[in-house]
Order: structure tokens, then C-alpha cells, then sequence
């Protein structure tokens, strides 16, 4: 076993460990610090399969900002899960048959890293062999994110302007009448 | 948040904080040649605020960098992004196609890219700072 089937294994198997953690706990402020954890751990897992931009964006948005935006939120809604008293067949049942069709659909799936997989021989090799030349800068995930993809990039934009927009205008102050800041 | 925070917590913080934004301008305008870019400078600027306001309290902040200011901040970050795509077509070219706003072609293309990187860390900066600040005040 190379060094790096044992890092993702332990990365792996750290993330398991946390999901079965995560579902077993009530109180909502270790359960959000978990995620937290488990956003870290797939950072990890990122850098590893060299993905280091999503790495970067994961420890960033998920470890960091989600988790103190959580803590916040939770800060208005109160520390405690409510244990609902409802039978749980009915939501075991949608979860195990979801889960199943899921897990079908991963078997049609090109294998881990095959280099003949669609995505792999789509557009992404003309990025790669082409972009220093058409755009002329090194990093290749910025090039398609600020140039190629342009647009898509716009609406992502728009997507977190829109969540802003959501919350200011559910829980903001500024809405109020007669109160200019 | 008027409690006292431990001598301790706000003097790291000292230390910490300008080194995160220098940081975050950092991954801002160098995201064309390492990883980053306009996402997490947003985010780790917006990282650094939040930090300022957990320790000192949110007023405190706000006293910086006020509620009303961070909302123009959002808007303006998606306006100088989108704005790129308009400059462009009326240039004559199509929308965000930045090989009409200069002569060379890699030259057009880095300006195009800084800017509308820019706009996306303003936004995206200035969203969480808004998500935070209103989330804190609706706590009290």
C-alpha cells in the first residue's frame, strides 16, 4: 500500500466515523461542530486527489464560515434537538429505498480515476492542454471559472447575493419602518 | 455580546486579524497563478471581520464597518461582474467576452478575469459578513 491509499484510507474512514457520530448526538452545538470536522476532513480528501482549490473552498466556506453561521443561528433557535414522538417506519422506508436507488445508480459509473471516463474526455483535455495559451495563466481552475465558464460563475454569484437577499429580508433590522442607520 | 473577553483572546486577535486579511487580498489577486481566487478571499476577508466582531462584539464592528455599508458592498460586486459582461457587448463583442476590452488577447483576458474575480470576492466577502451581523442582531 502506498502512502497515499493510506492517508485516503484513514481520511475515509475518519469521515465515516463522524457521520455516525454527528447522527447519534441531540445537542445541536456538537452537531454543529462536527460538521465543522467533517467539512475539514473532506478538505482533506480534496487535497489528496490534488483538487486544492476545492480544498481551499471547503476548509474555508465549510469549516469556517458555515460553522460560526450555524453557531449563530442556533444562538436564535435554542441548543437542543426536539425528539419528535412520530413512528419512524415511514422515514426509515423513504431513506432506505433513496439510499438503494442511489447506490444502484453508482454502479453504472466509470471507475475511481479512470482516464477514459466521459468527463475526462469531453472538453477537460482541451482546457488543460490549451488554457495556458488561450488565457494565458497558470491556473487552470480559474480559467474555467472566471473565463470559460464566465457565466455560470455569474450565477453562482447571483445564487449568494440571492441568500443574502433571503436573509435580510426574513431577520434584517433595516426593514423596519423609521429606523435609518 | 457585552461580555468581557479574555485578555488573552483579544490580543492574539491583534496579531491574527491583519494577517488575515493581508492574506485574503493575498489569494484575491493572486488566484490566477496559485489556488484561490475571488470565493475564499471573499470568504477569509469576511473570516476576519467576523473574528473582530466575535471578540469585540458586533457593534464594535459595526462602528467600522456599518450594516448599511456591507449591503452597498454586496451589490456592487455583482454589478462590477456583470458590468464586465455589458462593457463588453457594448464594446461589440458578446457578454463576459473580454478579448474586446484591450488589444492583446492574454491581456484583455488577465484584466477580464481580475475584474470579475474582484466582483465575486466584494459580493461574496460582504454576504457573509451581512448573513453574520443580521443573524447576530436577531439573537438579542
Amino acid at each position: 500500500m502506498d502512502i497515499e491509499t493510506i492517508v485516503n484510507f484513514s481520511l475515509l474512514t475518519m469521515l465515516a466515523l463522524t457521520v455516525v457520530v454527528l447522527i447519534r448526538m441531540k445537542s445541536l452545538l456538537a452537531i454543529v461542530l462536527s460538521s465543522g470536522v467533517y467539512s475539514f476532513l473532506s478538505a482533506g480528501l480534496f487535497v489528496a486527489m490534488d483538487a486544492v482549490d476545492v480544498a481551499f473552498t471547503e476548509a474555508a466556506v465549510g469549516a469556517g464560515i458555515t460553522t460560526v453561521l450555524l453557531l449563530a443561528a442556533i444562538s436564535i433557535t435554542g441548543r437542543r434537538q426536539t425528539v419528535s414522538k412520530h413512528k419512524r417506519f415511514l422515514p426509515l422506508a423513504v431513506i432506505t429505498i433513496t439510499g438503494a436507488a442511489l447506490i444502484y445508480g453508482t454502479l453504472d459509473m466509470p471507475p475511481y480515476g479512470d482516464p477514459m471516463a466521459p468527463i475526462h474526455t469531453h472538453v477537460a483535455p482541451h482546457y488543460l492542454t490549451q488554457s495556458s495559451e488561450e488565457i494565458g495563466i497558470p491556473n487552470v481552475v480559474t480559467s474555467v471559472l472566471a473565463s470559460y465558464r464566465g457565466y455560470d460563475t455569474l450565477g453562482e454569484v447571483a445564487v449568494i447575493f440571492t441568500a443574502a437577499v433571503g436573509v435580510l429580508l426574513l431577520l434584517g433590522r433595516t426593514a423596519k419602518k423609521g429606523e435609518h442607520k | 455580546m457585552d461580555r468581557r473577553t479574555s485578555l488573552i483572546v483579544r490580543e492574539v486577535c491583534r496579531l491574527i486579524i491583519p494577517a488575515v486579511m493581508l492574506f485574503a487580498l493575498y489569494v484575491q489577486f493572486h488566484g490566477e497563478y496559485g489556488p484561490g481566487g475571488g470565493f475564499q478571499a471573499g470568504v477569509i476577508f469576511a473570516a476576519a471581520v467576523i473574528l473582530y466582531a466575535l471578540v469585540h462584539g458586533r457593534q464594535k464592528a459595526q462602528q467600522i464597518l456599518p450594516t448599511n455599508t456591507v449591503v452597498r458592498f454586496i451589490v456592487a460586486g455583482i454589478l462590477l461582474y456583470a458590468g464586465v459582461g455589458v462593457t463588453t457587448m457594448v464594446m461589440g463583442g458578446n457578454f463576459l467576452d473580454y478579448d474586446v476590452l484591450l488589444h492583446g488577447h492574454q491581456q484583455a483576458q488577465h484584466l477580464g478575469i481580475f475584474l470579475i474575480e474582484l466582483g465575486v470576492g466584494i459580493t461574496v466577502g460582504a454576504v457573509m459578513i451581512a448573513i453574520f451581523y443580521t443573524l447576530d442582531e436577531f439573537s438579542e
